[in-house]
């Protein structure tokens, strides 16, 4: 169902756990559904032993792509006009991310209505791992 | 380059599984119907996966080709790692990262759509990192147009070189 004007207001929040420990096996999926293949997303040897990390970690755009399932579930299918997002910090695996949205603005233009969201997602600590903004046709 | 990604059914299944999407949408063309679109539609960050019909991507192994990854060896294979992407020859063990990637839809994708994709190169700058050393961020713009050239999806991405690994906490 689609959001309403009518019905929302500024600061209005939603927020959803969108992976519970994240497994490696998750960004292999990941990996193989995109395409990308960069070693220090799937391969723990050459990411601690030749690219120094502490282990692999999620493609940004896994983190994304958990991201849109919470704002897509909450705007409505085929709602999104605008999605964008940062890279704040990195999702290792065995994280567990909350994705939030905030309503920052509703307006309308060209007789069409649309709501403007701020998005952040955390990890377990509370650290933000993504930090963006969509906007979504909604309906009057 | 991608000069023709076929937007398919069971790779939209394979991409939502992937990011735990459990709407119906993006399984069943049946459950679709009951819905706004009509039918099933693209996740949002779905033309992520247009790597896999761009045929010079670096971050895919290539067939017969050596690959930078562990093999024997922790870099197996001795091949250099794509320029932008991988940990610096040298040292320092700095890598490419993805900074930002920012979408703008003007219709969502559908299975049966043929996409092409123009990438144009967008601005670049530098930044001291506190946790990485220095930053070199470069930007792209990539429009992708579906079988009748209508522009269906504008995307801006931000890629950063990290001088060393980003240290944690």
């Amino acid at each position: 169902m689609a959001l309403k004007a009518s019905q929302l207001k500024i600061g209005d929040r939603h927020e959803v756990v969108v992976v519970r420990e994240l497994s490696r096996t998750q960004i292999v999926q990941y990996a193989g559904a995109s395409g990308d293949y960069n070693p220090l997303h799937t391969d723990e040897v050459f990411t601690t032993q030749v690219a120094g990390y502490p282990a692999v970690f999620a493609h940004g755009m896994l983190s994304m792509g958990l991201t849109g399932k919470m704002l897509t579930d909450y705007v409505g299918d085929g709602r999104l006009t605008k999605f964008g997002v940062r890279f704040v910090s990195q999702v290792f695996p065995g994280d567990t991310l909350t994705a939030k949205a905030e309503v920052e603005a509703v307006r309308s233009e060209g007789g069409q209505h649309f709501v403007d969201l701020k998005l952040s997602t955390v990890n377990q600590d509370g650290k933000e791992v993504v930090q963006g903004s969509a906007s979504a046709r909604i309906d009057p | 380059m991608v000069d023709r990604f076929p937007v398919e059914a069971g790779h939209i299944m394979l991409f939502a599984r992937a990011v735990g999407d459990t709407n119906p949408i993006y399984y069943s063309e049946e459950a679709a119907k009951q819905t706004e679109p009509g039918g099933i539609i693209a996740p949002p960050t779905f033309v992520q996966a247009s790597a896999q019909f761009d045929p010079e991507y670096g971050l895919r192994p290539k067939i017969g080709q050596r690959w930078f990854g562990s093999g024997k060896s922790p870099s197996g294979s001795n091949a250099e790692p794509p320029a932008e992407t991988a940990p610096r020859a040298g040292g320092g063990g700095g890598s490419g990262l993805h900074a930002e990637q920012h979408y703008e839809y003007h219709r969502h994708l559908r299975p049966g759509d043929v996409l092409h994709a123009v990438t144009k190169p967008g601005k670049t700058w530098e930044a001291e990192g506190r946790r990485a050393g220095k930053l070199k961020f470069s930007e792209s713009i990539t429009e992708y147009y579906d079988q009748n050239n209508n522009l269906v999806i504008t995307a801006r991405s931000v890629g950063v070189q990290t001088e060393r690994p980003v240290s944690q906490g």
